[in-house]
């Protein structure tokens, strides 16, 4: 097919100098948490990780949520968790969130909670050589002190490997 | 064309604000109600599940990540439609005609609650190029196309104010509506000028709440309790330009209406239809959209009102729910929630507002300023229509 | 029955790190094209789908508005379909449900995406993929998701990276034959290993680019494609499957919801041994490593066996299975929801023998398209035959 694609690109310089209208959205929200991760953070607040049982498939669901998305129920069965985990996996970001570089890679990883058969969430880590990470690594939370905590995920400051190790 | 019904109908109720709740568990208690009314089970039973949304409105990118697990559909066939509820309805028509499905589920909800600026929301729909700069109200085209309207059907303010005085009279009599209320025709001329000729009572509230419809097949529908008919679905844009816009005639709603009743078979619509719920999101637009619909004739939908046919015992009720002047706005759940109120008249079961003798209901919704993009959907006790 | 639906035309602009073209004008010049390239008039179109990803890249709310006139939708039914990254390949579905329902014998399809809007970086907007009230406080990065699954499915499957490294090669140099790629070029293994670690185990030329572009196609029943056109590509089956929003609860090296939406069409046009009954594919390639774990997603090889398929060549252009013929997201470059397109349209002039310098040397009949989305959550798939 030989056919003109349309289409007209800019270079750098040219792009500098294309007309531009610029705007700013005012987009803001305060989202209502709800039942279930109302509870969970103010869980983190205490110092504490919940999870919930679902009464029927016997999963326990961290993050909370309030029904099973598998069995299509309300589920209210509390469960407090312990702090530690393993690592499902993990990242060494050498990117910030607006995509800048950093010198001091960022640590994102899934971690699943212990007694939660394998669910968890996303956090960071933290005290540890990003060399030494490996996925399957035991881990444990450390928290900011109480009177800094908020009822958020941040309340973790991040987890860092677990005494016993791998 | 396969025939398509309503087998079940789940509604939160309109609230204008819902602090316990996270979107997540208001869809929930929608999609609840809907599978119950139905009795379908959505993890076993259901093909497609559908939701209509806008992004900005929930304050995430890409809204389809958060649309499964609260309405049953997590690893299932699930999409986003981001367009009015009533376009999702017709999306699931769609999908149980091309056999995609058997048994669809249609969503939208409003949790307008969370967000803070929502004015802000809306002028970022704005033509960013064009219009965003000049730096007006998005109420303002809702202004400018009440004035012109007025204009052309020769309606007056007061006119327009009588459809209030009625929905949010009707609104006294449903127990899903905030916004009931004994007014006279003065407490809304009387009310303050935002957008003139726009007063504070003209506009209808935004408010939250979710609706979820469930749709199934005829061979599916005959064996449920009470299957409402899909007889006939339509849906149009005119122009996003506002400059080469028909201000004074709504022609998407003239043509979704067309596309409709030619699905439906409806020649009169006026005789054929026994209730409407139109969009009523500002006073005149139900008078306008009436009009489009070809209910009555362009110039007489003022005169109609005047002389009560609108009314609940009226020759033809329009929006005996209250509409969205007395439901409140829904943003894009308007269309859902209408239907919803369509099929409890049909099954008669709408209590105190119920209408006598309904057996065909008309819903039509518009998406709202700086749109022109409306859907029309025909419903009736028995199924319809041409080939 | 559904009916059938064909494609009778394709277009599409450029795709570019910098558009001067608006969101409307893209929309409109890839419509043209395909109008142009089936013979028809916008007067000969009943209904128009649009896919466009979110809002925030154009940078307008209810973009599928804004949208409408370029996607020549001017007081016509008109509707948005929006699963995320998913959502070029989904348009496809879209388009088809129109004409299959009996509903409209034609349709336009447009896909448009113009990142280069959102400044100082699309990554701004990004951020809000993320759950707003136990994620976004973290600072996530979109890389984060790629980078936390990739290295998953390698460590699962013990995978090296120079393995995945090969996708890179491949779409980038298949893409210095497409007229319209942004970032065709001719790398090494080694070039992808030593490119800039941006979140390990992702590197630079792991990702394809952010880019502004638009693709289009024409689709008609059966009593029309056959009027307007001897050569018809038929859309054989189509599918789509959203796994639950709890991304950390679910094992990310395996697209369980890639399986299921690739189940729908492989029934609706009877394949039951993908390897064998399809002859080249165009797998979503926004990472290198993602064809890959699209590959086994689509059955087209097994679990952690598409890194060896990709090293032995099968995959390339004149392999047994090629896979992105086109140059792929890494090559063409990455519009969103374009990209989907663009993918539906390689299909299409492949399976037509109209693909030029792409044309992959042998008897084609039956191909497939697939895109991918949300957070790592969403699969999309379509089947097309000759």
């Amino acid at each position: 097919m030989s056919k003109e694609y349309p289409g007209n690109p800019l270079n750098s310089k040219d792009f500098k100098k294309a007309l531009k209208t610029k705007y700013v959205p005012t987009a803001e929200y305060a989202w209502s948490a709800g039942h279930a991760i109302n509870r969970f953070l103010t869980g983190l607040k205490e110092g504490r990780i919940l999870g919930i049982k679902c009464r029927s498939c016997e999963r326990i669901l961290v993050p909370p949520r309030a029904f099973c998305e598998e069995c299509f129920i309300s589920v209210d069965e509390w469960v407090e968790l312990k702090d530690t985990g393993t690592v499902n996996t993990f990242a060494i970001s050498y990117l910030d969130t607006m995509a800048n570089r950093i010198k001091k890679p960022l640590l994102p990883a899934v971690i699943e909670i212990d007694g939660a058969g394998g669910n968890g969430f996303l956090h960071m880590l933290g005290e540890v050589d990003p060399k030494k990470i490996k996925i399957g690594m035991k881990v444990k939370a450390v928290w900011k002190p109480a009177k800094d905590r908020k009822g958020d995920i941040t309340d973790i400051k991040y987890f860092k490997p677990a005494r016993g190790g791998v | 064309m396969e025939k398509v019904a309503i087998i079940g109908v789940g509604f939160t109720g309109a609230r204008p604000d819902s602090p316990e709740l996270s979107y997540k568990e208001l869809m929930y208690e929608a999609a609840v109600k809907a599978y119950e009314d139905s009795n379908v089970d959505p993890r076993k039973e259901i093909g497609s599940f559908i939701g209509a949304s806008e992004d900005f409105w929930d304050g995430v990118s890409i809204f389809d990540e958060y649309l499964p697990d609260q309405i049953g559909g997590a690893l299932r066939p699930v999409c986003s439609i981001c367009n009015e509820g009533l376009h999702a309805l017709a999306t699931g028509v769609m999908h149980i005609r091309a056999g995609i499905a058997d048994i669809v589920a249609v969503e939208a909800h409003s949790k307008v609650s969370d967000v803070v600026n929502p004015e802000g929301i809306m002028h970022f729909a704005l033509d960013p190029i064009l219009d965003r700069t000049l730096d007006y109200n998005a109420h303002v085209m809702a202004g400018l196309e009440m004035n012109r309207y007025l204009h052309e059907a020769c309606v007056t303010k007061e006119e327009c104010a009588e459809v209030v005085v009625k929905n949010r009279a009707n609104a006294l009599l449903n127990p899903y509506a905030p916004y009931g209320a004994k007014l006279c025709i003065d407490d809304v001329l009387d009310s303050t000028p935002t957008y003139e000729p726009l007063s504070e009572l003209d506009t209808s509230n935004l408010v939250d709440g979710a609706c979820v419809i469930v749709l199934a097949s005829e061979k599916v529908a005959r064996n449920k309790r009470a299957p409402v008919w899909i007889n006939g679905v339509g849906w149009c844009n005119d122009t996003p330009n506002v400059g080469l816009r028909d201000w004074g005639y709504p022609r998407y709603v003239r043509l979704a209406a067309e596309q409709a009743y030619a699905d439906a078979g409806i020649t009169n619509p006026y005789d054929e239809i026994d209730i409407a719920e139109v969009d009523d999101s500002y006073s005149y637009k139900e008078l306008q959209h009436l009009e489009a619909l070809r209910l009555v004739d362009t110039g007489e939908a003022a005169g109609f009102l005047c002389e009560g046919a609108f009314d609940i015992n009226g020759e033809l009720p329009v929006n005996a729910s209250g509409g969205s002047l007395g439901m409140g706005n829904l943003l894009d759940t308007n269309g859902l929630v209408k239907t919803f109120e369509a099929v409890e008249q049909l099954r008669g079961m709408a209590g105190q507002r119920q209408v006598k003798e309904a057996e065909s209901a008309l819903v039509q919704s518009w998406r709202g300023v700086p749109t022109t993009s409306g859907a029309v959907m025909i419903l009736g006790n028995e199924p319809s229509g041409g080939d | 029955m559904p009916r059938r639906v064909a494609m009778i035309g394709a277009g599409m602009t450029k795709f570019m790190r910098r558009a001067n073209d608006t969101p409307k004008e893209m929309a409109f010049e890839a419509s043209k094209m395909a109008l142009d390239a089936a013979g028809l008039e916008l007067k000969d179109i009943e209904s128009v789908a649009l896919g466009t990803a979110p809002d925030a890249f154009d940078g307008v709310h209810m973009k599928g508005e804004y949208l409408s006139d370029g996607a020549g939708s001017f007081l016509k039914p008109y509707t948005r379909s929006f699963v995320g990254g998913g959502t070029g390949v989904f348009t496809g579905a879209h388009g088809w449900w129109h004409i299959a329902s009996g509903m409209f014998d034609t349709c336009l399809v447009v896909g448009e995406e113009k990142m280069s809007s959102a400044h100082p970086h699309p990554q701004g907007a990004f951020l809000t993929i993320f759950d707003n009230l136990i994620e976004r406080n973290l600072g996530p990065n979109l890389v984060w998701i790629f980078a936390l699954e990739m290295n998953r499915y390698m460590t699962k499957h013990n995978i090296k990276k120079e393995d995945i490294a090969r996708v890179s090669v491949k779409n980038k140099g298949n893409a210095l034959d497409h007229p319209c790629a942004q970032l065709g070029m001719k790398i090494t293994v080694d070039d992808v290993l030593n490119s800039e670690t941006l979140a390990w185990p992702v590197q630079r030329l792991d990702i394809s680019p952010t880019s502004d572009g638009a693709a289009a196609f024409v689709l008609a029943s059966e009593e029309v494609a056959k009027r307007v056109t001897d050569d018809p590509i038929w859309i054989e089956g189509v599918g789509w499957n959203v796994d639950t929003t709890i991304w950390t609860n679910r094992d990310l090296y395996y697209p369980k919801y890639v399986e299921y939406a690739a189940r729908m069409p492989y029934k609706m046009a009877g394949i039951h041994n993908p390897p064998k009954d399809i002859d080249f594919a165009e797998p979503y390639d926004p990472f290198d490593y993602k064809e890959l774990h699209h590959m086994e997603g689509l059955q087209l090889c097994r679990k952690g066996e598409a890194p060896i398929l990709t090293r032995e060549g099968v995959t390339a252009r004149d392999g047994d299975l090629p896979t992105c013929p086109s140059g792929g997201a890494l090559g063409v470059g990455n519009p969103i929801a374009a990209t989907g397109v663009m993918k539906l349209c390689e299909l299409y002039w492949q399976l037509r023998g109209e693909a030029g310098k792409r044309q992959i040397p042998k008897d084609l009949r039956t191909g497939v398209a697939q895109a991918w989305g949300d957070l790592m959550q969403v699969g999309t798939v379509v089947v097309m035959r000759r």
